[in-house]
């Protein structure tokens, strides 16, 4: 038998990873309060705008990829399928 | 033909073409040993070759040109070379000299095109390129990877046959190969243009390489991640560089593929898209066109390559070791394979240009390149795709953890390992040194990617995306993966060639039908009918009313009518006889004089 790693198969340990993330979050926002930004654009001075950015451009992300699998979604053999209709 | 001018050394281009045609003769450790010394020797030219011109020859006319060293191509040239390196490493146990011998005539090609001084040696370069990429996807032997081999080299003959036909109406105008920066104006640079961007995988132009890339070998596909739409940027830079075009073509170029990269269920498609992705930074930075721009461009090809290489690697050596490549069959691989598992990550990592990994301190000087030219709109998008983090943190994610699939493969053998971890440790150590690298630049930098601002913006952008991803991912609303495919540009030349078939086999071939009804049995009776019977038919037409004014009866007028026909029958109308004695009477006279 050879040596697994089955660190993460205790739940317990994917939650203390996920603890150490959002505690690394908070920092991270927090920080925009010590930090003085020289900003190129108005709103990059904004509290926040990064987090928010980042947040939202990825759930518009996974939103809009859902509604383009309905458009663009085919079986495995599409191409392969001798031509039918 | 004329004389050579070879300056130190001899090209690099073809140190790696000459010394791949002596492979075949070479067996075991003497052909890995005389393998990875090609791009040795080829980096050792080039650390010693000066700035300049070099490797001159007179062909006809034209002066060409092999080595023109300079900042620009110099930095592309290390990079080619020292991914030569790596992935010869990664393909030693591979028993197959086809993959050799195309690998190294494909990464000359791409050394060509860095160091071709004109128009013509770029373009032999260019085809060199397209025919031995084409043998790294063949040798997958499966039909599959035939016939996405078929369809890659059309396309690349395609483009290659637009970059000849700029070249050539671009020497008919201007009257020299002089390869340089062009303004796109005119039938000759559109058409160069489009001949790079098929290279560059612009949208719509890109579909070739997610279809094909995925189908290479193991091994091939490491080689086709660095070259193609590397050698590409290098020439758009070289070329276009300041054209507004590519501001937005690149702009779009690096959110479109990220849509695509979220749904795609085999792994190295992923990476496929987000190659598209990466290299729409570095279109999008060319278009900008100032300095810091053109360094950000060609530090994120330099570090791109890199880390590009190494998801591959990685990808590679999860297809080699459990013979699966779908998001869908693969997971927990983590627990056999840790070491593939960390190198992976690293890439992954790097390419979401997370601080201290390579892909931070060049994607920076692109986004930074768009905030200094006030580009507002560009800059959002480029910071949405750099946000984008799932096509990055997928591949790790469903491959290494996820679900656990069951499968328990053992790490890939040591010297895939070993690349993996000289890609996985230039990385970082470029994400923690920059400064080498900044300096070989095209252009003197006066860039601090790590300042703290910098470094908190860029984190919270990243990890508020992981916090999306994790959100989702636990929610059940990120889009599961699933056994399908989505369909892309290419449909247009897989399905949408099928309705054009269809309207040539139905219009073309009846068209054909009717033109050999009309033209082949229709057309020469009639004209035959009409040169016998036509003249006589004409002189009965005119005659015969006033033949029937002349009071000649029904009769008369048939009589009449045979009469005519005959004469026209035996030729003896009273006016060729007029004519025939005419042309004898002249013939005398002329042999008379």
């Amino acid at each position: 038998m050879k040596r697994e790693l089955k660190i993460f198969d205790n739940p317990d340990n994917v939650k203390r990873l996920l603890r150490v993330f959002y505690a690394s979050l908070v920092v991270l926002v927090l920080l925009d309060f010590i930090i003085h930004k020289h900003a190129a654009f108005p709103w990059e001075g904004q509290f926040g705008f990064f987090a928010t950015y980042g947040f939202v451009s990825c759930v518009a992300l996974i939103f809009i990829a859902k509604g383009l699998r309905r458009l663009i979604r085919r079986d495995e053999d599409y191409y392969d399928r001798p031509e039918d209709s | 033909m004329n004389s050579l001018s070879f300056g130190t050394g001899m090209p690099p281009a073809l140190i790696f073409i000459i010394g791949a045609l002596f492979i075949p003769l070479l067996r075991g450790r003497v052909k890995s040993a005389f393998m990875l010394l090609l791009p040795l020797a080829a980096f050792y030219v080039l650390l010693t070759v000066p700035e300049g011109i070099h490797w001159q020859f007179r062909l006809l006319h034209y002066d060409l040109t092999l080595g023109r060293v300079d900042r620009l191509s110099r930095i592309f040239g290390y990079i080619f070379t020292l991914i030569s390196f790596i992935s010869l490493i990664y393909a030693l146990k591979v028993d197959d000299d086809l993959q050799y011998v195309s690998g190294l005539c494909y990464a000359g090609g791409a050394l060509g095109v860095t160091f071709a001084g004109d128009l013509f040696t770029l373009y032999i370069f260019w085809e060199v390129m397209a025919v031995a990429s084409t043998f790294l996807i063949l040798a997958r032997r499966t039909k599959s990877a035939q016939a996405a081999a078929f369809r890659y080299i059309l396309v690349h003959v395609l483009g290659g046959l637009c970059l000849l036909a700029g070249i050539v109406l671009y020497v008919h105008r201007t009257g020299t190969l002089q390869f340089g920066h062009m303004q796109l104006a005119g039938a000759d640079t559109w058409l160069i243009f489009i001949g790079i961007a098929v290279n560059a995988a612009i949208p719509p132009l890109h579909p070739w390489l997610q279809d094909a890339y995925p189908e290479a070998t193991v091994a091939g596909a490491v080689f086709l991640s660095a070259f193609t739409t590397k050698s590409a940027v290098y020439v758009m830079a070289r070329t276009f560089a300041g054209t507004e075009l590519l501001i937005w073509l690149g702009a779009l170029m690096t959110v479109i593929p990220i849509f695509y990269a979220v749904l795609e269920n085999d792994i190295r498609r992923v990476l496929a898209y987000s190659l598209v992705n990466q290299v729409g930074f570095m279109m999008c930075a060319i278009g900008i066109g100032t300095q810091l721009a053109i360094n950000g461009a060609v530090a994120h090809a330099f570090c791109h390559i890199l880390y590009k290489a190494l998801l591959f690697m990685a990808a590679g050596s999860v297809l080699q070791m459990t013979g699966k490549i779908r998001c869908t069959e693969l997971g927990g691989l983590y627990k056999t394979m840790p070491l593939t598992c960390f190198f992976c990550i690293i890439g992954a990592a790097s390419i979401a240009a997370f601080p201290f990994f390579s892909g931070f301190v060049s994607k920076s000087m692109i986004v930074s390149a768009a905030a200094y030219s006030h580009l507002a709109v560009v800059w959002l998008m480029l910071q949405f795709a750099s946000a984008g983090i799932f096509p990055y943190v997928k591949v790790p994610y469903f491959a290494f953890f996820g679900r656990d699939s069951g499968i328990r493969a053992e790490e890939p053998p040591f010297n895939m390992l070993a690349a993996m971890g000289m890609a996985a440790f230039l990385c970082v150590l470029i994400g923690v040194f920059p400064q080498p690298l900044y300096h070989i630049l095209p252009y003197p930098v006066d860039y601090a990617p790590y300042t703290v601002v910098h470094v908190v913006e860029k984190l919270q952008l990243l990890m508020f995306g992981l916090l999306a991803f994790c959100l989702l991912m636990l929610s059940g609303y990120y889009p599961a993966e699933m056994r399908s495919i989505n369909v892309d540009v290419d449909w247009f030349y897989r399905k949408g060639v099928r309705v054009l078939y269809r309207l040539m086999d139905q219009g073309l071939n009846r068209l054909n039908a009717v033109c050999e009804e009309l033209f082949a049995r229709k057309l020469p009776g009639f004209l035959a009918w009409i040169a016998k019977d036509g003249p006589a038919l004409l002189v009965v037409f005119f005659a015969s009313p006033f033949k029937a004014m002349m009071g000649a009866d029904r009769e008369n007028l048939d009589g009449y009518k045979r009469k005519i026909h005959a004469t026209f029958d035996t030729l003896s109308l009273p006016i060729g006889l007029g004519a025939a004695a005419a042309a004898l009477f002249l013939v005398l006279l002329f042999w008379v004089n």
